[in-house]
């Protein structure tokens, strides 16, 4: 069974949705679409208040090197642009739309579900399309797609790997994608191939979706160079690192990316978006969302367009419950909580997890065991209690050494912790401190 | 109005907390106990029962009026020295020796470093060697209380353990008797069995790992059976070894107290080979017949050497030296 190799916990799965077919949520009728939805330099509006936009139309521009294009989800008309507050409590600068119930599109934009198999772009003209699309990976962390795909010198890719593991529980999105989507998700996975210029691409899920592989493999085997490998469920299967080294045996060195060992990493929502970018010259207006929970009333997955305010899907859905706690915007290990729900939806929201008070609340903290459960769990070898006595003791040229920035942040450490220490919180302030102290390094 | 919580992820933990690791393993010393008292009748249990209230007590004591910490008397750890410390004592020892035991493993070997996860020695064996070197008559190493059934009127009475045996070169009971635990010696100590039980217990529930108990046992066992084959009229069997003494106790119990025994499972691997090692040293070439609390202590002191020289390597630094 493939997998990565060190470390791992496995959290309960709590997959409720994953029985639920995809629903289109209504529009708004209001939206507030933030100008900058990805990682890196924001982009320009070109648009301004009071003009009337059509659903796909370009609001603002990319400029620099890293950055992405942002479209209007909505045909509508730009009442103000101004702050608006994001989930986490920040405020930035977003398009106020008032939604027009009439829908109407920019032109050639294909909206049918006739599946368009045949790549009629080049290479140049697929990332150029992707750039211009305004896609952005899926997985979580937003980069825009098309750099990517633009190797620096010298760098050769000859894998691409998909990352279709959704190992966080109770997401089940790229699950429903697979199922409902698995030939749209293949046609993507050429074009990244073709666009990469290589001959194989690695499609890594958890073995728990028995029916997602089965259904990919049978897709899969229409075309060629589309490996479909089923992986021990594991968490963090689908960290980038880890699910290279379960799907090619090879280990990115630290502090260097993928491209390192020949590979390239996306999503298979991306592959989705991509499809729908170079196929049907559709931009990234919407995505698919999971609403679930515990005490949740039904848990479902839903296609919610950008700007959707999250709130509005909760109270769609039923409201929130009355022993809510907490609530998550992605899964539980890696998730944000979510600290406004009054807040619009970005390219990236993959779900609000709604967490009952009880399973809100942290263990109670108790003398370190020194039991070296966290030191097993690390799957980058870390010894997370070691870094956590140095975060504390605000050593923190000795946790450079002990190399606290080769934390992916998956959180197993204070999962398994049973003495309940914040361990993963204290590593993240040893970062932050590694990270201020070598970049005044680089200055001088 | 209700205030949700906002923290950074993640945003489960496992089930495992501190007091469960604690009450799993007093569960899991349940099996030897029962043999115990089988085996060794209500002296046995008076003993532990006092062994037990006067540490939880000393450890009240202690965070009440010296530390005035949080309240940790109910996370189990005190009730699992007093239960390791009855069981490494013969049954038979007069309660006020006991009573200062406890004390001396609770107060020294526990909360004078700060109470548990602190103390660099395990507690229970702290206590137990404090008693053998200041009371050698009432906790002689050779001549401990023999097992009687239970219930039987009849006074205890005391014979040789099987070390003794071993050291006297005498005949020495049948294996299976020692295995399942009618022998004589420290009353939780005498039945591997219930020992294995209990120890699978916690392997089962993710307490302990396999690395500490099966390094200990092998490497005696490897020693041993190196010296059986040099000269079999003075060494005896590795078995005997492996089921004599606190050998199984000291493996499964003792060795592997997660606050004294080393963080990866390299280090784990060293550490327990390390006291199997030193047990069959003091046991063959010693002056006592028995070794495993010294061998264990000794191993303890060693413990943040052996965390240094046992850092695991981390992902993705395998290939820095090819450039």
């Amino acid at each position: 069974m493939n997998t990565f190799r060190l470390g791992g916990v496995h959290p309960e799965e709590n997959k409720l949705s994953n029985q639920s077919a995809i629903e289109i949520f209504p529009l708004p009728k209001q939206a507030i679409v933030f100008i900058s939805q990805h990682l890196g330099a924001p982009p320009v509006p070109v648009v301004n208040k009071g003009d009337k936009v059509k659903a796909g139309q370009l609001l603002a521009k990319a400029e620099a090197f890293i950055c992405a294009n942002t479209h209007s989800p909505y045909c509508g008309t730009i009442t103000k642009i101004d702050v608006a507050v994001d989930i986490s409590g920040y405020k930035r600068p977003a398009f106020y739309i008032d939604v027009d119930e009439s829908d109407e599109w920019e032109e050639g934009i294909d909206r049918s579900k006739t599946l368009v198999s045949e790549i009629t772009l080049d290479k140049n003209q697929i990332i150029e399309r992707i750039k211009d699309r305004g896609i952005v990976g899926l997985g979580g962390a937003a980069f825009p797609t098309h750099i990517k795909y633009m190797l620096p010198e010298g760098k050769k890719a000859d894998c691409l790997i998909i990352n279709a593991v959704e190992c966080e529980p109770y997401l089940t999105s790229d699950y429903r994608v697979m199922i409902e989507q698995a030939e749209e998700a293949c046609v993507g996975i050429e074009i990244m191939k073709k666009a990469l210029g290589v001959a194989i691409a690695k499609v890594g899920i958890e073995d728990n979706k028995p029916e997602a592989i089965k259904k990919m493999k049978e897709v899969a085997s229409k075309y060629k160079g589309i490996e479909i490998v089923s992986l021990k469920t594991k968490y963090p299967q689908g960290a980038e690192k880890q699910l290279i080294y379960a799907l090619t045996k090879r280990e990115v060195p630290s502090g260097k990316l993928p491209v390192e060992v020949g590979c390239v990493v996306n999503n298979i929502g991306t592959a989705v978006a991509i499809y729908n970018a170079v196929q049907k010259n559709h931009p990234l207006i919407d995505n698919i969302l999971t609403i679930t929970g515990k005490s949740f009333p039904k848990p479902r997955n839903l296609q919610v367009r950008v700007g959707t305010m999250l709130k509005e899907v909760i109270e769609y859905c039923g409201g929130l419950p009355q022993d809510s706690g907490k609530i998550i915007s992605g899964g539980t290990m890696m998730g944000k909580a979510i600290s406004v729900i009054e807040a619009p939806t970005v390219k990236t929201t993959s779900s609000i997890l709604i967490m009952s008070e009880k399973e809100a609340t942290r263990k109670h903290e108790t003398n370190c065991l020194r039991c070296g459960k966290c030191a097993g769990a690390c799957p980058m070898g870390l010894e997370p209690v070691s870094l956590f006595n140095l975060a504390k003791t605000q050593q923190w040229e000795e946790a450079e050494k002990q190399y606290a920035m080769d934390c992916i942040e998956c959180g197993c450490c204070l999962f398994t912790c049973p003495a309940g220490k914040p361990l993963l919180d204290m590593i993240r302030v040893a970062k932050s401190n590694v990270g201020a102290i070598r970049s005044a390094r680089v200055i001088k | 109005m209700t205030l949700l919580t906002v923290s950074s992820s993640p945003h489960v933990q496992s089930r495992q907390t501190t007091q469960s690791v604690m009450w799993n393993v007093v569960i899991a010393l349940l099996p030897a106990f029962a043999v115990g008292i089988y085996y060794f009748g209500m002296d046995a249990l008076l003993l532990t029962l006092t062994t037990v209230a006067a540490c939880v007590l000393f450890e009240w004591l202690i965070q009440r009026f010296i530390l005035k910490g949080e309240m940790t008397i109910t996370d189990g750890s005190a009730v699992i020295t007093g239960i390791l410390l009855a069981f490494n004592l013969p049954s038979n020892l007069p309660l006020w020796i006991a009573i200062i035991g406890a004390l001396v493993a609770i107060g020294v070997g526990k909360m004078s470093f700060g109470g548990l996860g602190k103390n660099p020695f395990n507690p229970a064996l702290v206590g137990r060697v404090f008693l053998f070197l200041s009371f050698p008559t009432f906790v002689a190493m050779s001549q401990w209380v023999s097992p009687k059934p239970l219930f039987e009127i009849t006074d205890a009475i005391t014979g040789p353990t099987p070390l003794s045996l071993i050291k006297q070169h005498q005949a020495l009971p049948d294996i299976m008797n020692m295995f399942i635990g009618s022998k004589g010696g420290s009353f939780g100590e005498v039945s591997a069995l219930a020992i294995i039980i209990g120890g699978l217990y916690l392997i089962y529930k993710k307490v302990i790992s396999w690395h500490i108990p099966v390094a200990f046992l092998g490497s005696a066992a490897i020693f041993t059976a190196i010296l059986w084959q040099i000269d079999p009229a003075i060494y005896v069997n590795p078995l005997y070894h492996l089921l004599a003494g606190g050998m199984m106790l000291g493996a499964v119990f003792m060795a592997t107290d997660m606050v004294t025994s080393p963080i990866t499972h390299k280090g784990q691997i060293i550490f327990g080979c390390g006291c199997g090692l030193l047990t069959i040293l003091f046991r063959c070439f010693g002056t006592m017949p028995e070794g495993v609390s010294f061998a264990i202590l000794i191993m303890n002191a060693l413990v943040p050497l052996i965390n240094k020289a046992s850092k695991p390597k981390p992902f993705g630094h395998k290939t820095i030296k090819n450039k």
